[in-house]
């Protein structure tokens, strides 16, 4: 492994030391506990095998793929727009979200682009499924450290996108809206002013849980200095999204990479904390969901007109090539590595979701933290069974 | 109490009944006004509507429905104390109960130690749920046993300590004559609200609320439950009719350690600024005996609307951070209240 | 770290002087391990280095900057005898091409590992391919290639799932066992020769007789049932 000072672990071990002279002579065995899969604390289905030595963990394990439905597999039976289908589902909560990386390697690789109307609208329905995805994540985050309130009004105003959601696309939590060379079709009428009205929602909503949740000073005493991660570690694991940028590493494919997205055209910020603990990744989040409705109130005040489908064929087949498309999902970096050679369907695709590499962190972050803490970072780092386990 | 001559098995009857009352009616009320509806309107929610009007019959529905469930119990588990933890529970309560009193002739038994006898049975549900833990024969229960020992144990001090002070300025520890010293007292020479131990003993009163709170292991203190973590913590196991025990002691405890509270610290049965001049506690008019009740009824959901308002906005403390708040502040803290209360005691 | 500042509609560059020099750099440490490259300018890097020098491309991408550890994956480029699971059942099994036909940057093996990486300086990054050997391993019947683990510890659990899908070990790896399917699962699913088994239990419905419409005898069997939604 490579060599890297574990500032966690040294901290832990500088409190322990004390302890660690009494209990050499009270030795007891340690525990193996299992969490889950079935267990309120963990998105779905997801079994951590830790063992215990009093509360402290000594080693953990996760074992995700209870969930695994084989989606690489079944994309290999399927037409390029029927795998539309199938993806919605990896991220159940930004459902959108998913389907717009494989629609612009697609785009990629028969080398058409969406109009920019379609371009704008999948922007604004991207930062649209980015809110309704983090802002469940606010509020389960009290959940998981005991304030029963919060969780509450994150669905009510949850409630709001996912309305306007179904009022472009139809459907609440599986959209399906994308199509390879746009989208399926326009805005329905009045539906830009009232997202307008959502945003404003929104944006106090945050207001909200940031009084009530992180302003806090119990929550402060159980997620400041919980599972920090030092940025060389977080890169060296891939992680992505609210959690490297909680590490202090400035990188959000939005700004950083070119894409056929309208990120170009609104000014946003990228928030980063030095800290890398479990409070600096929540609290990015929070200022990430604020900074999402600012940019959907950009974008609506600049949607061009036009078509918002390409001229495509009817059948579509997609030329020889391979591609790779990564976006900046609610989750982290999602991306797909599509190999086509000219059929109806692809050949592979390799789904790079961003959840497998967060969670892939979790045996090197627990060590050393105590129970209620496991809990503290799976939260902070905030995966969705589906996306593990694809 | 009453004018009449009962003969003494009466008595205990009526002692029997109006003990079951003064627990349950406490308990059903608690559950319905701030579990079902507070909690629920902070929510921005309705909470339970179909049972009765406005919800009121929810919690019979539940009690029915617990009482009809099958007796689960794990294979490992030690089956004797596995049904024992629950009573033990609940025991403890009837047995504080026993000791508060709702008017000058209105209570159950009156100790001359009155207060020192509550404390010490107000710890043997550490007990209840010590075993619940531990015979459950599941990783999860002991966790949430062995963190409740620690956290109970630990918060038993800091009530100790601010009863003391309390104590300290009643000259008694009658229960009784705590409310009529009270009542009937004066703060620094001036008479007209008495000397509710609420403003004298500030700082005993948060100190004991704090630690009745933890006792409860209501949140921030529910580390022994911690639902997201532990699942029910000690009670993982139970259900049916043995979990009901568990949650009417739950919610009976609240009722009755609020009780408690009221008597020390709001002045009892006592109605503030009408104390009529009664100089000790035969001078009560007996008309105090019906009122009183009522008046503890409602310092008693006051003081329980705080305990669960706090319960529902807080997020938990990890019982490294409950264990260093009980020893390092609270305690300290306590300890100063005594002094600075047996100084100004004796000074005037 | 500075966000992409020039030319925000620059047309693709006809030469790529930043993923050029990526691919000299890589030369001057690798050598001739480096077999093939496809550089699309503007818009994407593939190499494909020599089986026994994966380990060290990987190294040597590191220390280039390439700090960023995306993904590991690997690609069965045999074409599914199984088509895409559309034969009907009572039908003899159409005929099918069989020769293997790598993609980008070529190949002479069946599998392939490849690799994603990313430089946050430059914003750029890289897909490294190499073949994986046909030769099994006789002990476990694995094709074998080394493990990554040295140079990104995230390649761990991508090595895991790698291997239990595409049964392909990875030496030096610490603890190969599977990611997401059960200890005792015979095959690798992702084979092509892995039959999806959900198309044998029950057949495809959509090669199931459909009666057209009344008036459109033709336009229902046309396109295969592949339409845009």
């Amino acid at each position: 492994m490579t060599d890297l000072v574990d500032r966690q672990k040294l901290s832990y071990i500088a409190a322990q030391a004390a302890d660690a002279r009494l209990n050499v002579e009270l030795e007891t065995e340690g525990m193996t506990l299992n969490i889950g899969p079935q267990h309120p604390a963990t998105h779905g289905t997801l079994r951590i095998i830790v063992r215990l030595d009093g509360e402290q963990v000594v080693w953990a394990d996760p074992g995700a793929g209870y969930m695994h439905r084989g989606y690489e597999k079944l994309t290999e039976v399927r037409t390029f727009p029927q795998v539309t289908t199938l993806i919605n589902r990896i991220d159940w909560l930004g459902s959108f979200a998913n389907e717009v990386p494989f629609i612009l390697a697609a785009e990629q690789l028969m080398d058409i682009e969406a109009p920019p109307r379609a371009q704008w609208i999948r922007t604004i329905l991207f930062e649209l499924s980015r809110i309704a995805n983090v802002s469940l994540f606010l509020g389960d985050l009290g959940v998981q450290l005991g304030a029963i309130t919060p969780v509450f009004m994150a669905f009510r105003d949850r409630e709001y996108v996912l309305n306007l959601i179904e009022g472009a696309t139809g459907g609440r939590f599986h959209p399906n809206f994308d199509r390879i060379g746009g989208l399926k079709d326009d805005l329905p009428k009045g539906w830009i002013d009232e997202t307008r009205q959502v945003m404003k929602k929104l944006r106090n909503f945050c207001d909200e849980i940031e009084n009530l949740l992180f302003g806090n000073k119990i929550f402060q005493d159980r997620t400041r200095g919980i599972g920090v991660i030092p940025p060389a570690v977080a890169l060296q694991y891939g992680m992505s999204g609210a959690n490297l940028r909680a590490s202090g590493i400035d990188w959000d494919l939005r700004r950083d990479q070119r894409i056929a997205l309208a990120y170009d055209k609104v000014d946003f910020k990228v928030w980063t904390h030095p800290d890398g603990d479990s409070f600096a990744r929540c609290w990015i989040r929070l200022q990430e969901t604020r900074e999402a409705t600012k940019i959907v109130d950009q974008l609506l005040d600049g949607i061009p007109s036009g078509p918002v489908m390409a001229k495509v064929p009817r059948i579509i087949k997609v030329p020889a090539g391979e591609a790779w498309v990564s976006t900046e999902n609610p989750l982290g970096e999602m991306g797909y590595y599509v190999v086509s050679q000219g059929e109806l369907g692809p050949f592979r695709v390799k789904i790079r979701t961003a959840s497998f590499n967060n969670i892939s962190i979790v045996p090197w972050v627990l060590r050393g933290v105590y129970v209620p803490d496991i809990i503290t970072i799976l939260a902070s780092l905030y995966f969705i069974l589906g996306d593990i386990d694809k | 109490m009453i004018a009449v001559d009962l003969p003494y098995w009466a008595q205990s009857l009526l002692r029997v009944l109006g003990g079951t009352v003064a627990v349950l009616l406490p308990a059903g009320a608690i559950v319905y006004l701030f579990l079902f509806k507070m909690m629920s309107f902070m929510q921005s929610r309705l909470g339970p509507m179909e049972a009765g009007p406005y919800g009121s019959m929810q919690l019979f529905a539940e009690v029915g429905k617990w009482l009809q469930k099958e007796d689960i119990q794990p294979e490992n588990a030690d089956k004797k104390i596995f049904k024992i933890a629950p009573l033990i529970v609940l025991v403890s309560t009837f047995l504080l109960v026993a000791v508060v009193p709702f008017g000058p002739d209105a209570y159950f038994t009156d100790f001359e130690a009155g207060i020192f006898y509550a404390l010490a049975v107000s710890s043997v549900s550490v007990l209840g749920i010590l075993i619940a833990g531990w015979s459950s024969a599941n990783k999860y229960s002991l966790l949430g046993g062995l963190r409740a020992a620690g956290q109970l144990i630990a918060y038993e001090l800091p009530m100790v300590l601010a009863v003391i002070g309390v104590v300290i300025q009643a000259g008694s520890m009658n229960l009784n004559q705590i409310v009529v010293q009270q009542n009937a007292g004066s703060m620094f020479g001036w008479d007209g609200l008495g000397n509710p131990y609420l403003l004298t003993q500030f700082v005993g009163f948060v100190v004991f609320m704090i630690a009745v709170q933890a006792e409860l292991t209501q949140a921030p203190f529910d580390m022994p439950i911690a639902e997201s973590e532990l699942v029910s913590g000690y009670m993982t196991e139970y259900s049916g009719f043995r979990f009901l025990i568990f949650f009417i002691a739950e919610f009976a405890t609240v009722g009755v350690f609020t009780l408690i509270a009221s008597v020390l610290f709001l002045g009892g049965w006592g109605i503030p600024f009408s104390w009529f001049g009664w100089g000790s506690l035969d001078d009560v008019d007996n008309w105090m005996n019906i009122v009183g009740p009522l008046i503890m009824l409602t310092k008693m959901f006051a003081l329980s609307a705080l305990v669960m308002w706090v319960r529902f906005s807080y997020p938990r403390l990890r019982e490294d951070q409950l264990q260093r708040f009980a020893w390092k502040v609270l305690i300290p803290v306590s300890v100063i209240n005594i002094m600075v209360t047996a100084v100004l005691k004796v000074v005037f | 770290m500075a966000p992409l500042s020039d030319a925000p509609d620059a047309p693709a560059l006809a030469s790529d002087t930043l993923r050029e020099s990526i691919v000299d750099t890589l030369r001057s440490r690798l050598g001739d391990a480096i077999v093939d490259v496809k550089l699309v300018p503007g818009v994407d890097l593939w190499v494909r280095v020599r089986t026994d020098a994966w380990r060290d491309a990987g190294l040597a991408l590191r220390d280039m900057g390439f700090h960023y550890f995306c993904f590991l994956s690997a690609i069965d480029w045999m074409p599914s005898p199984y088509g895409r699971g559309e034969d009907d059942p009572t039908a003899p099994p159409p005929e099918r091409k069989t020769e293997i036909v790598q993609g980008y940057t070529g190949g002479e093996t069946r599998f392939q590992v490849f690799a994603r990486l990313t430089d946050l300086e430059r914003h750029v990054g890289i897909t490294i391919k190499a073949d994986v050997a046909d030769v099994v391993d006789a002990a476990d019947g694995d094709h074998v290639i080394d493990s990554w683990v040295t140079n990104y510890a995230g390649a761990n659990w991508h090595e895991r799932e790698c291997h239990e899908m595409f049964g392909i070990r990875f030496a030096g790896h610490p603890d190969l066992r599977n990611m997401y399917l059960p200890t005792d699962f015979e095959g690798h699913p992702l084979r092509k020769d892995f039959p999806l088994l959900a198309r044998h239990v029950k057949p495809w419905p959509g090669i199931v007789d459909v009666e057209p419409l009344p008036d459109e005898g033709d336009d229902a069997a046309a396109g295969e049932g592949a339409s845009d939604d």
